[in-house]
Protein backbone atom coordinates (compact mmCIF):
# COMPACT_ATOMS: atom_id res chain seq x y z
CA UNK A 1 0.00 0.00 0.00
CA UNK A 2 1.34 3.53 -0.59
CA UNK A 3 -1.15 5.47 1.22
CA UNK A 4 -0.26 8.97 1.80
CA UNK A 5 -1.48 9.27 5.92
CA UNK A 6 -0.86 13.07 6.83
CA UNK A 7 1.06 12.34 9.87
CA UNK A 8 -0.72 13.30 13.38
CA UNK A 9 1.69 16.04 14.65
CA UNK A 10 2.38 14.93 18.54
CA UNK A 11 1.32 17.32 21.52
CA UNK A 12 -0.93 20.31 22.02
CA UNK A 13 -3.83 20.23 24.46
CA UNK A 14 -7.14 18.93 23.23
CA UNK A 15 -9.94 20.50 25.34
CA UNK A 16 -13.17 20.08 25.65
CA UNK A 17 -15.44 23.05 23.22
CA UNK A 18 -18.90 23.57 23.35
CA UNK A 19 -20.71 26.23 21.22
CA UNK A 20 -23.95 26.64 22.79
CA UNK A 21 -26.64 27.88 20.31
CA UNK A 22 -29.76 29.88 21.73
CA UNK A 23 -31.05 31.90 18.90
CA UNK A 24 -33.37 31.68 15.67
CA UNK A 25 -31.54 31.07 12.72
CA UNK A 26 -32.85 34.49 11.55
CA UNK A 27 -33.20 38.02 12.74
CA UNK A 28 -29.73 37.85 13.65
CA UNK A 29 -26.33 37.09 12.84
CA UNK A 30 -26.19 34.87 15.54
CA UNK A 31 -26.57 31.28 14.46
CA UNK A 32 -24.59 31.87 11.07
CA UNK A 33 -21.70 33.41 12.71
CA UNK A 34 -21.61 30.26 15.56
CA UNK A 35 -21.43 27.85 12.74
CA UNK A 36 -18.68 29.16 10.69
CA UNK A 37 -16.68 29.51 14.70
CA UNK A 38 -17.56 25.88 14.71
CA UNK A 39 -15.95 24.98 11.04
CA UNK A 40 -12.80 26.88 11.55
CA UNK A 41 -12.44 25.25 14.93
CA UNK A 42 -12.49 22.12 13.27
CA UNK A 43 -9.23 23.13 11.96
CA UNK A 44 -7.96 22.94 15.79
CA UNK A 45 -8.30 19.30 16.36
CA UNK A 46 -10.47 20.02 19.82
CA UNK A 47 -13.25 18.46 20.94
CA UNK A 48 -15.78 19.99 19.57
CA UNK A 49 -19.63 19.91 20.17
CA UNK A 50 -22.43 21.89 19.77
CA UNK A 51 -25.29 22.22 21.97
CA UNK A 52 -29.10 23.68 20.71
CA UNK A 53 -31.65 25.33 23.47
CA UNK A 54 -34.43 27.91 23.54
CA UNK A 55 -34.81 29.34 20.06
CA UNK A 56 -31.55 27.55 18.28
CA UNK A 57 -33.61 24.65 18.22
CA UNK A 58 -35.00 25.86 14.85
CA UNK A 59 -31.43 26.20 13.60
CA UNK A 60 -31.68 22.58 12.79
CA UNK A 61 -35.79 22.66 11.73
CA UNK A 62 -35.84 20.87 8.28
CA UNK A 63 -37.39 22.81 5.16
CA UNK A 64 -36.33 26.37 5.99
CA UNK A 65 -37.63 28.66 3.18
CA UNK A 66 -35.45 32.00 3.64
CA UNK A 67 -36.41 33.39 0.06
CA UNK A 68 -38.79 36.14 1.05
CA UNK A 69 -36.60 37.03 3.89
CA UNK A 70 -33.57 37.92 1.09
CA UNK A 71 -31.48 35.90 3.10
CA UNK A 72 -29.11 32.51 2.11
CA UNK A 73 -30.69 29.42 3.72
CA UNK A 74 -27.66 28.19 5.63
CA UNK A 75 -29.18 25.13 6.75
CA UNK A 76 -27.88 22.76 5.04
CA UNK A 77 -24.28 23.35 6.32
CA UNK A 78 -25.31 22.01 9.52
CA UNK A 79 -25.24 18.80 7.22
CA UNK A 80 -21.70 19.29 6.47
CA UNK A 81 -20.26 19.16 10.11
CA UNK A 82 -19.99 15.73 10.22
CA UNK A 83 -17.48 16.08 7.26
CA UNK A 84 -15.69 18.47 9.58
CA UNK A 85 -15.72 15.67 12.58
CA UNK A 86 -18.40 17.20 14.69
CA UNK A 87 -20.21 14.81 15.01
CA UNK A 88 -21.93 15.55 18.82
CA UNK A 89 -24.82 18.04 18.48
CA UNK A 90 -27.04 17.81 21.57
CA UNK A 91 -30.82 19.71 21.63
CA UNK A 92 -32.77 20.13 24.78
CA UNK A 93 -35.29 18.08 24.86
CA UNK A 94 -37.69 20.45 27.12
CA UNK A 95 -36.74 23.37 24.01
CA UNK A 96 -37.95 20.91 21.57
CA UNK A 97 -40.95 20.19 22.83
CA UNK A 98 -42.02 24.14 23.80
CA UNK A 99 -41.77 24.63 20.26
CA UNK A 100 -43.62 21.60 18.95
CA UNK A 101 -40.54 20.09 17.58
CA UNK A 102 -39.85 16.32 17.48
CA UNK A 103 -35.79 14.81 16.14
CA UNK A 104 -37.98 13.80 12.93
CA UNK A 105 -38.29 17.80 12.16
CA UNK A 106 -34.73 18.36 12.17
CA UNK A 107 -32.31 18.08 9.60
CA UNK A 108 -29.47 16.22 11.33
CA UNK A 109 -28.62 13.57 13.62
CA UNK A 110 -28.79 14.75 17.20
CA UNK A 111 -28.55 13.60 21.09
CA UNK A 112 -31.20 14.38 22.79
CA UNK A 113 -30.83 15.34 26.40
CA UNK A 114 -33.24 16.26 29.32
CA UNK A 115 -32.24 20.24 30.82
CA UNK A 116 -30.72 18.03 33.29
CA UNK A 117 -28.58 16.06 31.10
CA UNK A 118 -27.84 19.18 29.14
CA UNK A 119 -26.40 20.97 32.45
CA UNK A 120 -24.46 17.89 33.26
CA UNK A 121 -22.59 18.01 30.01
CA UNK A 122 -21.82 21.60 29.89
CA UNK A 123 -19.96 20.69 33.50
CA UNK A 124 -18.35 18.27 31.77
CA UNK A 125 -16.27 21.16 29.46
CA UNK A 126 -13.60 22.82 29.66
CA UNK A 127 -14.46 26.27 27.09
CA UNK A 128 -18.20 27.08 26.48
CA UNK A 129 -18.50 29.46 24.15
CA UNK A 130 -22.73 31.06 23.50
CA UNK A 131 -24.09 32.10 20.56
CA UNK B 1 -16.76 46.38 -7.82
CA UNK B 2 -14.73 45.40 -11.19
CA UNK B 3 -16.85 44.13 -13.82
CA UNK B 4 -15.37 41.52 -16.35
CA UNK B 5 -16.44 40.42 -20.42
CA UNK B 6 -16.12 37.04 -21.53
CA UNK B 7 -17.42 35.80 -24.34
CA UNK B 8 -19.78 38.32 -24.59
CA UNK B 9 -21.00 37.81 -20.87
CA UNK B 10 -20.72 40.34 -18.33
CA UNK B 11 -20.07 39.81 -14.58
CA UNK B 12 -18.81 40.92 -11.62
CA UNK B 13 -15.38 40.05 -9.33
CA UNK B 14 -14.53 40.63 -5.64
CA UNK B 15 -11.43 42.37 -5.26
CA UNK B 16 -9.73 39.01 -4.89
CA UNK B 17 -11.24 38.18 -8.06
CA UNK B 18 -13.87 35.96 -6.64
CA UNK B 19 -16.80 35.57 -8.77
CA UNK B 20 -19.94 37.64 -6.78
CA UNK B 21 -22.40 35.68 -8.23
CA UNK B 22 -22.55 32.13 -8.21
CA UNK B 23 -25.34 32.17 -10.74
CA UNK B 24 -23.19 33.87 -13.79
CA UNK B 25 -20.73 30.68 -13.77
CA UNK B 26 -19.77 29.29 -16.67
CA UNK B 27 -17.73 27.21 -18.34
CA UNK B 28 -16.19 30.31 -20.50
CA UNK B 29 -15.97 31.88 -16.86
CA UNK B 30 -14.43 29.03 -15.14
CA UNK B 31 -11.61 29.60 -18.28
CA UNK B 32 -11.10 32.86 -17.47
CA UNK B 33 -10.90 32.62 -13.88
CA UNK B 34 -8.38 29.65 -14.28
CA UNK B 35 -6.19 32.44 -17.11
CA UNK B 36 -6.41 34.27 -14.00
CA UNK B 37 -4.75 32.08 -11.91
CA UNK B 38 -1.97 30.62 -14.21
CA UNK B 39 -3.63 27.64 -14.14
CA UNK B 40 -4.41 25.69 -17.52
CA UNK B 41 -7.23 23.55 -16.58
CA UNK B 42 -7.36 19.62 -17.73
CA UNK B 43 -9.44 16.96 -17.13
CA UNK B 44 -8.18 16.57 -13.68
CA UNK B 45 -8.61 19.99 -12.66
CA UNK B 46 -12.29 19.81 -14.02
CA UNK B 47 -12.99 17.01 -11.84
CA UNK B 48 -12.00 18.25 -8.66
CA UNK B 49 -13.76 22.20 -9.83
CA UNK B 50 -17.27 19.94 -10.58
CA UNK B 51 -16.89 18.36 -7.11
CA UNK B 52 -16.42 21.56 -5.70
CA UNK B 53 -19.83 23.15 -6.96
CA UNK B 54 -21.44 19.95 -6.21
CA UNK B 55 -20.08 19.99 -2.42
CA UNK B 56 -21.55 23.98 -2.58
CA UNK B 57 -24.96 22.99 -3.77
CA UNK B 58 -25.28 20.23 -1.17
CA UNK B 59 -23.94 22.01 2.10
CA UNK B 60 -24.13 25.83 0.64
CA UNK B 61 -19.97 26.21 1.50
CA UNK B 62 -16.77 25.65 0.23
CA UNK B 63 -15.26 23.00 2.09
CA UNK B 64 -11.83 23.35 4.10
CA UNK B 65 -9.03 21.52 2.61
CA UNK B 66 -8.67 18.80 5.38
CA UNK B 67 -12.40 18.42 3.89
CA UNK B 68 -11.96 18.72 0.69
CA UNK B 69 -9.27 16.01 0.72
CA UNK B 70 -11.35 13.93 2.58
CA UNK B 71 -14.22 13.97 0.84
CA UNK B 72 -12.51 13.53 -2.50
CA UNK B 73 -10.92 10.70 -1.81
CA UNK B 74 -14.26 8.79 -1.06
CA UNK B 75 -15.71 9.53 -3.97
CA UNK B 76 -12.52 9.71 -6.07
CA UNK B 77 -10.26 7.39 -4.39
CA UNK B 78 -6.88 7.88 -1.99
CA UNK B 79 -4.88 8.43 -5.21
CA UNK B 80 -6.91 11.74 -5.77
CA UNK B 81 -7.71 12.81 -2.45
CA UNK B 82 -4.68 13.70 -1.05
CA UNK B 83 -2.86 16.89 -0.57
CA UNK B 84 0.26 16.20 -3.26
CA UNK B 85 -2.00 15.55 -5.72
CA UNK B 86 -4.77 18.92 -5.47
CA UNK B 87 -1.49 21.15 -4.62
CA UNK B 88 0.23 19.75 -7.99
CA UNK B 89 -3.31 20.88 -9.62
CA UNK B 90 -3.61 24.53 -7.69
CA UNK B 91 -0.48 24.76 -6.68
CA UNK B 92 -1.10 28.13 -4.94
CA UNK B 93 -3.75 26.12 -2.60
CA UNK B 94 -6.75 23.73 -3.82
CA UNK B 95 -9.50 24.97 -1.94
CA UNK B 96 -8.63 28.68 -2.62
CA UNK B 97 -7.66 28.30 -6.30
CA UNK B 98 -9.67 25.29 -7.23
CA UNK B 99 -13.15 27.59 -5.19
CA UNK B 100 -12.47 30.33 -7.13
CA UNK B 101 -12.17 28.93 -10.47
CA UNK B 102 -15.35 27.26 -9.48
CA UNK B 103 -17.21 30.67 -8.84
CA UNK B 104 -17.53 29.54 -5.29
CA UNK B 105 -16.97 31.90 -2.47
CA UNK B 106 -13.40 32.32 -0.50
CA UNK B 107 -13.81 29.02 2.02
CA UNK B 108 -14.70 29.90 5.56
CA UNK B 109 -11.36 29.97 7.53
CA UNK B 110 -9.26 30.07 4.56
CA UNK B 111 -5.43 30.48 5.45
Amino acid sequence: MNDEMDMEEEGGVVKQFMFVNRKAPYGTIYALEGLEVVLISAAFEQDVSMAFIDDGVYELKKGQDTKSLGQKNFSPTYRALEGYDIEKLYVERESMEARGLTEEDLLVDVVVLDRAEMAAKMDEQDVLISF
Amino acid sequence: MPMVEVAGKEFEVDEEGYLVNLADWDENIAGYLAQEEKVELTENHWEVVNFLREYYGEYQIAPAIRVLTKAIAKKLGADKGNNKYLYELFPYGPAKQACKIAGLPKPTGCI
